[in-house]
């Protein structure tokens, strides 16, 4: 499993023209193997240009992206042979579908890393079952399909690879409660059976509280803190200037203890509220 | 992808930039008359003077308006070569059986000058007024060829959205390419042939999205009862000012300026002993 280090990096766009404009400036950090981590910011905080660097879709205008303490832009690193390495879903990737069924559609990423025919075939299904595409879908046209059930064919497209860094930027995005949680199951799961990093550009804070074990937060684009869930989210203030929020339930248990009652205030799912609010009704002996 | 200048935009608020649109339009095809007016090296150099006028005034950087040439320089050098050995008169040099001669010499320079500058002038044009502008100061030039039943007002709306979608379809392509590359597809190497079936993951969904936007677009425009045939008002309205009359007697005194003036003036390449 590898170690991705981002160091210094910085990324204008269009440079040398009237519409020049830093995206990220100066962002440094490192994602440990294994390790799951949270990326959160404002909508143009200049998060997708980030992910976009860490599998070399993008070049550094300064700084470096290292992997395993190799700068990915030395010369003779092939760059393809890493974009296997480091898979990247898209915001929106059921608009990349292009093939004629959704087994071949999956088949596209391991296909191009050059893999046997019989090992094909099993990243596609291992991949269909884990992301809850159904067999039956797996000869049927991907543009007949729900938005949902799109999303996670594109999802499982990635997969498939099995990169041993995995990027999602923003993958919940516009779908339903329930279609979400499915997703960020699948990708728990698939973090949990490969022992892979993961990265999860998100929106929402209770996802993000809910899934990583250490959190980024963009602002303008630089790096405007970094540490666990735990440290994160007890900084209400800050994150209220840059525009974000705590999780739901941490406003509430704040509320509830300002209101004197004897809880925690370290409380970022819901799991843990239930659990602390009903260690709080036994002591009182309202639950037996 | 993210370089393609062809007819890009360059705001700003220089004197070039803030002419009416429509004079604009008017003086680049009075120009552009004018150059085919010109018969002499000296007329060039005062129409070229006069453009590297305007793009001074107008803060454009030269870079930008000699990459708007370069795709053109092929075929602006074949032409000047076809002038060089096609055209009759005093011999310059041969090579193989064709002669060049000093006539064709001239002739072709005056070629690269007046392709050149063609397409400088109207990439001015493109720079300094954005397309919507453009299309809707045609609409307006164009409104009186309505009582002939031509259709001027589809036309534009028609043009005006494909200007405006020229850009969402260059990010959607940037994008749909990007994800692709993450998959580990490759667009640079292998054969004529290779490289043809690597677009097919591309041009499908951009296809495919650019179908769903003109339902999307034509579902909104119907929820809105939109209708060529009404009159409409605008948000931008359109006024001349007194720089746009000056502009426009400037590009017409130029004409009898070219035809009585530098025409007449006796400089050229050829020497006079031949
Ligand atoms: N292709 C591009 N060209 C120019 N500017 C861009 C481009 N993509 C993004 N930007 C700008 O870079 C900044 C960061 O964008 P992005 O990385 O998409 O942010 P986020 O994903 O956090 O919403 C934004 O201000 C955006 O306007
Ligand atoms: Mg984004």
């Amino acid at each position: 499993m590898s170690r991705l280090e981002v160091s210094s990096l910085t990324h204008v766009y269009s440079v040398g023209t009237p519409f020049e404009r830093m995206a990220i400036e100066d962002v440094t950090f490192t994602v440990e193997p294994g390790e799951y981590v949270g990326i959160i910011g404002h909508t143009g905080s200049g998060k997708s240009t980030l992910v976009q660097h860490l599998n070399g879709l993008m070049k550094p205008t300064s700084g470096a992206v290292l992997l395993d303490g190799k700068n990915i832009w030395e010369r003779g690193t092939d760059i393809r042979a890493l974009r296997f390495r480091v898979g990247l879903v898209f915001q929106y990737p059921e608009y990349q579908l292009f093939e004629d069924t959704v087994y071949r559609d999956i088949s596209f990423g391991p296909r191009n890393m050059g893999l046997e025919e019989s090992e094909i075939d099993s990243r596609v299904r291992w991949a269909a079952e884990l992301c809850g595409v159904d067999e039956s879908l797996l000869s049927r046209s991907p543009f007949e399909l729900s938005g949902g059930q799109k999303r996670r064919v594109a999802i499982a497209g990635v997969l498939a690879m099995q990169p041993e860094i995995l990027i999602m930027d923003e993958p919940t995005a516009g779908l339903d409660p329930r279609g979400r949680d499915e997703i960020l199951s699948h990708v728990q799961r698939y973090h949990k059976e490969r022992g892979a990093s993961v990265l999860l550009v998100s929106h929402s804070m209770e996802d993000v509280a809910r899934q990583v074990d250490s959190v980024l937060v963009m602002q303008r684009g630089r790096l405007a803190l970094r540490g666990s869930v735990r440290e994160v989210f007890s900084k209400t203030e800050e994150l209220k200037e840059m525009g974000l929020s705590v999780p739901q339930v941490t406003a509430v248990f704040a509320r509830l203890c300002a209101a004197g009652l004897d809880l925690p205030r370290e409380v970022f799912t819901v799991e843990q509220g239930v659990e602390a609010i009903r260690k709080l009704m036994i002591e009182r002996g309202i639950l037996a | 992808m993210k370089d393609i200048t062809l007819g890009q935009f360059f705001p700003g608020d220089s004197l070039i930039h803030r002419f009416d649109p429509r004079v604009k339009l008017i003086a680049l095809l009075l120009y552009m008359v004018e150059l085919f007016l010109v018969k002499t090296l000296f007329g060039f150099v005062f129409m070229a003077a006069l453009l590297a006028l305007a793009v001074l005034i107008s803060r454009i950087p030269m870079k930008l308006m000699f990459r708007a040439v370069r795709p053109l320089l092929l075929l602006i050098l074949f032409t000047s070569l076809l002038n060089l050995f096609y055209t009759k008169g005093d011999t310059l040099f041969r090579v193989w059986k064709l002669t060049a001669t000093w006539q064709g010499l001239e002739l072709g320079l005056f070629m690269v000058l007046r392709i050149s500058l063609l397409v400088l002038s109207s990439s001015l044009l493109t720079y300094t007024t954005s397309p919507i502008m453009l299309t809707d100061a045609m609409e307006r030039l164009l409104s009186p060829l309505k009582a002939l039943h031509v259709p001027v007002g589809e036309l534009a709306m028609m043009m005006t959205i494909a200007l405006r979608f020229i850009p969402v379809l260059v990010e959607e392509t940037d994008k749909i390419m990007s994800a692709q590359k993450a998959r580990g597809a490759d667009f640079e190497s292998g054969g004529i042939l290779k490289r043809a079936k690597a677009m097919v993951p591309i041009l499908v969904p951009l296809f495919i999205s650019a179908f769903r936007r003109a339902d999307e677009l034509a579902v909104a425009m119907e929820c809105r009862c939109y209708h060529t045939d009404g009159e409409r008002t605008r948000l931008k309205s359109m006024a001349m000012a007194r720089r746009d009359h000056v502009l426009i007697a400037v590009m017409l005194l130029l004409i009898p300026a070219i035809l009585f003036g530098t025409n007449r003036v006796a400089f050229s390449i050829i020497p006079k002993t031949l």
